[in-house]
């Protein structure tokens, strides 16, 4: 009896202890967030409303996208600071191209989604072939960029943008049963999301990313296109950048600082969302939370009345304690 | 290991707390020390409860505000301009004449003329007008043969490059008859400005530097009437009910958008009845004062009125409103700009335009080359300063125009005009020297 | 014969122990160009005045002076991104704490250095100790500092004494006493870095820690010390900063983008990003590259925005001429 009583105790530790492993493989950002996010819709009664809540989701969906493409280029063990330039140049060109004609939006993004791809692969090229650091060669072209976009249109916006490409950031669905009213931004993030969630997690490409990012010469070794994969990664941050930029640029409407310090934001979420920088660590679904925690704190910082200054020291101190936990738990486990 | 985590956190959070604390500390008496500038009537000293006038954004910087200027700017609003003949950009709201004759240290020169102008920046809308309209006039004045060379520097909006940009044309003393300045702020530039005054005539304009030796400072009334015609339209609007007011500023530390806030200020600390539920920055950035705007929707439910240091993102703040789905607030302070008065129109909002209008950069380059003909011109140059109200909206709005014209560039009379005003070029103008 | 050969091996052993970082190559065809610009489209009036030509000097100081402290972070195989906040924390307080006072000018330099070796400090402990990469590390520190100082000080603090402007305006000579003080820091960087033994510490912690660290260096040290010098060349920018513009405010750091502008000089100057090589004399020669191309575009009347281009592609160019043989991949 006593037997079966400590073997019953044993394997009730045992599920106990199989289900604490579960829970602590779930990255830390998923509990955060919904605890901050109930903090946040009993301090305010807008965000306990389908209509505020999916305020929030439509506001932040842009940094959702930047922090994917950010992830990937960190995943490979580099940066990406060329992001916020972009968003800028998507923003201000965007707005002499459009010339106030909504048939020329989808021209005008097209345009954009090529421009994107051509600084991204131009990054690529630098990083892979005249092994300029990442970090250095993404500065250079976030400088050449801002300048060539301000160049382009005489130092400030010059126009405005039409309806159909506000839509992309600023639009709702109306009449969606249960929420009301759904963001097409959200929208967009979630397909974003799904494409490269498949991408990342479900094909080999992702871990040929991972693979570059955690061992260079081993990647190589298996028979991993080192050069080809990182270029591709930065030309997929890059492209999202200007998806971001669209979409940033429809919520608020034209003008010269959009953009500005976005590429550390983009950072920061990433971090936040458990990615590690120098590479071999990232996921998609988390690092979309980790933009999503960063706003809905700072969203309850404003409710509790903090100045918004705060806002800048509480994300430092943020992305220095994720990253901190991140290298004391791997300590841990060697 | 442990040790070394606790100790670098309790190191954090010692530093932070040092830091708040003798900041705080020392900022406290400076506080009391602009309210004591801004309240003047101590009989009436009003303990302004409103949470907005208690944060670090609803300070006014002391040197940029005092209660003499804001009651001559309130006494100047009431002026009529002593030329009324002469077209907006050269009328002058007092007299205050002036000539080289008074300068025996520069010397009278025939023309064609070299001018140099720093500027602080063509970092935003604004800016971007009003430079169309100075370039546009310096071309019709190369065209008259009057001047010759005209080199503009821009310094980006950074203090260090513009002073690093005017000892440079001190150091070529031969290359301009004359510096045309707009600084980017007051206090950092006015060294540079002295040393510029003593090698050549200086002529400053929309923002000023702290000295008198230009011989020509000129504006509109300014800052101050700004601010006050836009907080005495919310006030007037939200009667003796009051109601919660959202102030968005764009950045500190410039002497024109100072005193336009330091002038809403003093008339909102005379109204308890307003709630001034937050003072934010918005650097110009329409996402930011979005979520700003979405925000305090969220924290008070409701905003009565917004009052803005310039207009340029308005829209994007009427936009908010109409994102939360709640109604447009009851009065709105804008600026002049075409997509505002656009917005106003079509929506027929309870609106104000304050104004500080572009036509003062035209001036500065007409007063300039007046003074080295050795014209008479105003030492100290105020120009009239009309707000767009509901009564004169028809007259400023345009919807030919672009949507971040500025209604009041007083260009219309240019041979480029409307042409170099909708597609503009500024790269047009760096170059005006052969 | 045989003299002449002997001649040019000693000629060639010469060039050799000195070691011209091959960045004065692009300094010397930026100067070049730069004159000839100027000799077809001003008539030689810009390289020809002296005035000016110090003028170059006077715009690398605020800059330079803070590139030397990067240049040690970089060495080490760390970065320091919190350079630009330091200074605008240099810059409040101290115009704070002066009040336009001379006999508060020690006081508030005394402080000012403190708060810089603080924050060094802490920078060097969270890396170290913490394991947290150093960009992070600083990008975090970076904005701690910024959102305190901008929720104290909105706007222009207080103001420094006529007295203290000497940093900022005076000449000894003709020669402006800021640029002094650049050599000063910069021969004192290079000191420092090739003729102590902690400089030859920190090559050897930016070129391998881990080898460092089984040779039985104490990598943590030196790294912390390199990160509070870099945190104190930031101080001594902002109080030069703060004499040329007579207040501090929260914004002068970032204004001028002194923490890439400090990277980007110092790997333009041939310091590898990584860590392990460089040196304080080719980050002079990156940051008087880019003095010249304002100075010149300035003169010239060249549009602003193609001068950023212009600085965005000579950063990747010229690390790309050295960096381009490298066997190893770069991330």
């Amino acid at each position: 009896m006593t037997t079966s009583a400590v073997t019953e105790k044993n394997s009730f530790m045992k599920v106990l202890s199989n289900i604490w492993e579960l829970v602590k493989k779930i990255p830390p950002v998923f509990p955060i967030f919904f605890v901050l996010f109930i903090i946040v819709s009993l301090l305010s009664p807008t965000y306990s409303t389908a209509n505020g809540v999916m305020a929030f989701l439509r506001r932040t969906a842009p940094l959702g996208i930047l922090a994917i493409g950010q992830m990937i280029v960190l995943a490979t063990g580099g940066f990406d600071l060329s992001m916020g330039s972009i968003v800028t140049l998507v923003c201000l060109v965007s707005s002499l191209l459009l010339a106030n004609d909504e048939a020329n939006t989808y021209p005008t993004i097209g345009l954009m989604l090529l421009l994107g791809a051509g600084i991204g692969l131009f990054n690529g090229f630098v990083v892979t072939f005249l092994k300029v650091p990442s970090f250095i060669a993404t500065l250079g072209t976030m400088l050449a960029v801002r300048g060539a976009a301000l160049y382009w249109v005489g130092g400030a916006p010059k126009g405005y943008f039409t309806d159909n490409f506000r839509m992309w950031g600023r639009g709702y669905i109306e009449n969606v049963p249960l929420v009301g009213r759904f963001p097409i931004g959200l929208i967009v993030l979630i397909v974003v999301g799904l494409i490269s969630w498949f991408a990342f997690h479900r094909t080999n490409y992702g871990k040929q990313i991972l693979a570059i990012g955690d061992n260079v010469r081993a990647a190589k070794l298996s028979g991993v296109k080192v050069r080809l994969v990182r270029m591709s990664a930065f030309m997929v941050s890059a492209v999202l950048a200007v998806i971001g930029g669209v979409m940033i640029g429809g919520y608020g409407g034209v003008n010269v600082s959009i953009g500005e310090g976005l590429e550390m934001d983009a950072i920061a979420a990433a971090v936040v969302g458990g990615v590690l920088l120098g590479g071999g660590k990232g996921a998609v679904v988390p690092v979309v939370f980790g933009a999503y925690t960063l706003e809905i704190l700072f969203s309850m910082l404003n409710l509790l009345g903090l100045p918004k200054p705060y806002k800048d020291s509480i994300q430092g101190l943020i992305i220095i304690g994720a990253v901190a936990y991140v290298a004391i738990s791997q300590r841990k486990k060697r | 290991m442990k040790k070394s985590l606790l100790f670098v956190v309790s190191l954090i959070v010692v530093m932070a707390m040092v830091l708040t604390a003798c900041a705080k500390e020392e900022v406290a008496p400076e506080v009391e020390e602009t309210e004591e500038t801004v309240v003047e009537e101590p009989e009436e000293e009003v303990v302004a409860e409103s949470p907005g006038l208690q944060m670090e954004s609803a300070v006014v910087a002391a040197q940029f505000f005092s209660m003499d200027d804001y009651n001559q700017s309130l006494e100047w609003m009431a002026n009529e301009p002593v030329n009324p003949d002469d077209p907006i950009y050269l009328q002058y709201l007092l007299e205050d004449p002036t000539s080289i004759a008074d300068y025996p240290q520069y010397e009278q020169k025939d023309g064609p003329y070299n001018i140099c102008f720093s500027n602080a920046g063509v970092n935003n809308p604004w800016r971007v007008v009003g430079y169309t309209t100075m370039g546009e006039q310096v071309l019709q004045l190369q065209d008259e043969g009057v001047i010759d060379n005209f080199y503009h520097i821009d310094a980006q909006g950074s203090d260090e490059k513009q002073i690093a940009d005017i000892e440079d044309i001190i150091s070529n003393p031969g290359q301009c008859d004359l510096l045309i300045v707009s600084p980017n702020t007051s206090e950092a530039l006015t060294p540079v400005v002295e040393q510029a005054c003593e090698v050549l005539p200086v002529v400053m304009f929309d923002r000023y530097a702290f000295t008198d030796c230009p011989v020509v400072s000129e504006r509109p009334i300014g800052g101050y009437a700004f601010g006050i015609s836009g907080a005495e339209f919310i006030v007037d609007t939200l009667g003796e009910e009051g109601g919660n007011v959202l102030a968005i500023r764009i950045l500190p530390g410039v002497d024109v958008l100072e005193q336009r806030w330091g002038a809403a200020k003093v008339i909102f600390e005379e109204n308890p009845q307003l709630n001034i539920i937050g003072v934010e920055f918005s650097a110009y950035d329409s996402f930011e004062v979005n979520t700003i705007v979405t925000d305090y929707l969220a924290r008070f439910g409701e905003i009565d009125a917004v009052w803005m240091d310039a207009g340029g993102t308005a829209v994007s703040i009427l936009e908010a409103f109409e994102d939360a789905g709640v109604d447009y607030p009851k009065a709105m302070v804008g600026e002049d700009q075409n997509d505002y008065l656009g917005f106003w129109k079509e929506n027929g909002l309870n609106a104000i335009a304050p104004t500080f209008p572009t036509y003062q950069w035209r001036t500065a380059v007409l007063a300039s080359v007046m003074f080295l003909q050795g014209e008479i011109v105003q030492h100290n140059w105020v120009l009239p300063q009309i707000p767009v109200t509901d009564a004169n909206l028809d007259d400023y709005y345009n919807p030919a125009m672009p949507p971040l014209h500025y209604a009041q560039c007083g260009c219309e009379d240019m041979v480029n005009y409307p042409d170099a005003w909708i597609n503009v070029d500024v790269a047009k103008y760096d170059n005006l020297n052969d | 014969m045989t003299t002449t050969t002997a001649n040019g091996r000693g000629l060639k052993k010469f060039f050799r122990s000195v070691s011209i970082p091959p960045v004065y190559y692009f300094l010397i065809v930026i100067f070049l160009g730069g004159g000839l610009l100027d000799l077809f489209y001003a008539g030689g009036q810009i390289f020809g005045n002296t005035a000016i030509m110090l003028n170059i000097l006077v715009r690398s100081v605020a800059l330079g002076i803070v590139a030397v402290g990067q240049t040690m972070v970089i060495v080490g195989g760390s970065i320091d991104l919190s350079v630009v906040f330091v200074i605008s924390l240099t810059s409040v307080m101290s115009s704070y704490i002066m009040q336009g006072e001379t006999s508060n000018v020690p006081k508030a330099i005394l402080l000012v250095f403190l708060m810089g070796a603080g924050v060094g400090l802490v920078n060097g402990l969270i890396i170290t100790k913490l394991k947290v990469n150093s960009f992070i590390t600083t990008l975090g520190t970076s904005l701690i500092i910024s959102g305190i100082i901008n929720s104290t000080f909105s706007n222009w603090a207080g103001s420094v004494p006529r007295s203290f402007e000497f940093f900022g305006y005076a000449t000894i000579g003709p020669v402006p006493f800021s640029v002094i003080i650049l050599f000063l820091m910069i021969f004192a960087g290079w000191f420092v870095l090739s003729r102590t033994k902690f400089g030859a510490h920190l090559y050897g912690v930016g070129g391998n820690e881990e080898v460092a660290r089984l040779s039985g260096l104490r990598t943590d040290r030196v790294l912390i010390i390199a990160h509070i010098i870099c945190s104190l060349t930031a101080v001594l920018t902002g109080l030069f900063i703060v004499s040329r513009l007579r207040a501090g405010a929260p914004w002068v750091g970032p204004d001028g983008y002194y923490d890439l502008e400090s990277i980007a000089t110092t790997v333009v100057g041939g310091t590898l990003l990584a860590g392990g090589k460089g040196g304080v004399w080719g980050t002079l020669a990156g940051v008087l590259i880019f003095s010249i191309l304002d100075t010149t575009f300035n003169q010239l009347g060249v549009n602003p925005y193609l001068s950023i281009v212009f600085r965005g592609l000579i950063i990747v160019l010229a690390v790309a001429s050295y960096t381009i043989r490298s066997k190893k991949e770069a991330a």
